[in-house]
């Protein structure tokens, strides 16, 4: 399974370094998006509560973007019939697809997070980049889980690129919480982790509880 | 198959509901916050509860389903999913309700059951859009039970982040949903709550036989023609 | 939060249970309504049969 899971992903990640597809859009979606919220929100600076929101639903709203794009290459040439003839385990096409996923996702914030501080933040990061990178790391894992099983159920559906947004964000809504509880005093003037292990705790089983559904459920999916 | 027992189920859910509203209006005591807009809390929190109840049940025939193949479990999800939604509605509404009477707006984020309900509402409304858009009817059913187990998991998580959340912008004084109930307030919201899980029970079943009616009379169209 | 006098009071509460009620007769009433036109239809299949 590992095996075929290494090759799925090594194929999308060819594709992707190839084509250039998700990664530069999401990234350009979230500048695009930060430049919104500035006037939006009518604000040069955003700290605490408020720079945690703006910068986690960004980065929300661009996972959308990858999702719907998770399955892309195998729907443009039939590929999709193709893997499924081989005898690949479903697992294995979920690990690989959540897999890219994660790792667009930590490309897309190696830009999205230095433009936010450069951009919107007031208060700067320092001390607080491990935890950071702690909170980034879980929050990657559950929306690629939750983004790779959604990808999937509205693959084969006419009404995709509708259905992925409605679905994949409720869905996200208490990652949404864990992961901006737990950003909110990283980023307040003079700021330091609070409350850190209660959110990274919620991160964790959500993250569990949904790897464990989609693993389970994946089999049921893509089938013909 | 399924209107068996169902006359008496009526019958039953009709009797538990009006004892139920006996005892809200001439038996539990006024609460002393609130007053007399606490009673909505008798049929605004055990239809919520029974709401849930029925998505997390949705999810189980769901898996069931899975295991099996057997589709008439999907057909057990779907309607459950169904009714739920259409108390979710009730749900909602009665909750306004109850925010405009005590807290004077429409809508307050101070509630958690109220709030986690809303996301649990929005994402179970994809459910009809999803499950129309596919139309092979077994691929139909199986992606409806992938979506019914994985809202089916979503729902508790959801409940315990955002009473995680709310417990920091909010923090509650009074908890009118759970904790400690005088004696006889909690009496009739037990009875209430079995009158709306009786309900719920009714309408599912009374659902289902209309569905299993209508798939009867396809057959029996379809014999009919290919007969003539 | 201050307990709204009676009289107000009462039309939230009214509003609230007449919500919930006619959600349930709305509902009953739709599906009574296509179960009795599908046996309406079964029993006209019955008798085109026959003929």
């Amino acid at each position: 399974m590992i095996g075929a899971a290494r090759a799925i992903l090594r194929k999308d990640v060819q594709i992707e370094l190839r084509t250039k597809e998700s990664v530069p859009a999401m990234t350009l979606f979230t500048l695009t998006v930060y430049v919104l919220f500035h006037f939006g929100l009518d604000r040069d600076t955003l700290a605490g509560a408020l720079a945690s929101g703006v910068l986690w639903v960004t980065l929300l709203l661009a996972a959308v973007i990858g999702v719907s794009r998770l399955f892309a290459a195998e729907r443009e040439q039939g590929g999709v019939d193709g893997l499924l003839l081989a005898p690949v385990d479903r697992t294995a096409l979920f690990v690989a697809k959540a897999a890219a996923l994660f790792l667009f996702l930590c490309a897309v914030e190696l830009v999205a997070v230095p433009a936010f501080t450069l951009l919107l933040l007031g208060p700067g990061l320092g001390a607080a980049f491990p935890e950071l990178l702690a909170i980034l790391a879980l929050g990657n894992l559950g929306i690629a889980a939750l983004g790779a099983l959604v990808a999937a159920i509205a693959a084969e559906t006419r009404a995709r690129e509708l259905i992925v947004p409605l679905l994949l964000l409720p869905l996200l809504v208490p990652l949404l919480i864990a992961c901006a509880q737990a950003t909110e005093p990283l980023l307040r003037q003079d700021g330091g982790p609070e409350d850190l292990a209660r959110w990274l705790g919620l991160l964790t089983l959500y993250d569990v509880v949904f790897v464990l559904l989609s693993v389970a459920v994946f089999d049921f999916l893509l089938e013909d | 198959m399924y209107s068996k027992g169902l006359v008496p189920l009526g019958w039953a859910t009709a009797v538990t509901l009006t004892a139920a509203m006996a005892l809200v209006f001439f038996y539990a005591p006024l609460d002393a916050d609130q007053g007399f807009v606490q009673k909505i809390f008798y049929v605004h929190v055990p239809m919520a509860i029974v709401a849930l109840g029925g998505f997390i049940a949705g999810g189980v025939f769901a898996i069931r389903h899975l295991r099996s193949g057997d589709r008439s479990w999907d057909m057990r999800s779907y309607v459950a999913i169904h009714v739920s939604i259409i108390l979710g509605c009730g749900v909602l509404v009665t909750g306004a309700i109850w925010a405009k009477a005590s807290w004077g707006h429409w809508w307050v984020w101070d509630e958690p059951v109220l709030v986690s309900f809303l996301v649990v509402f929005l994402l179970y409304c994809v459910y009809y859009p999803l499950r129309f858009s596919i139309e092979d009817p077994d691929r139909q059913a199986r992606y409806s039970s992938v979506f019914a187990i994985t809202a089916g998991a979503f729902v508790p998580l959801n409940f315990i982040a955002v009473r995680l959340a709310e417990a920091y912008t909010h923090p509650r004084v009074l908890s009118q949903t759970g904790g400690s109930l005088p004696g006889d307030m909690r009496l009739t919201f037990l009875v209430a709550l079995a009158g709306m899980a009786l309900l719920f029970v009714t309408l599912w079943k009374l659902e289902l036989t209309a569905k299993h009616a209508s798939m009867q009379l396809k057959r029996l169209r379809n014999r009919a023609r290919v007969a003539a | 939060m201050p307990a709204l006098p009676l009289d107000e009071a009462g039309k939230y509460v009214a509003g609230a249970y007449v919500v919930f009620l006619a959600l349930i007769l709305v509902y009953v009433a739709i599906i009574g309504s296509k179960i009795a036109r599908i046996g309406r239809e079964i029993a006209e299949l019955a008798t085109e049969e026959d003929e």
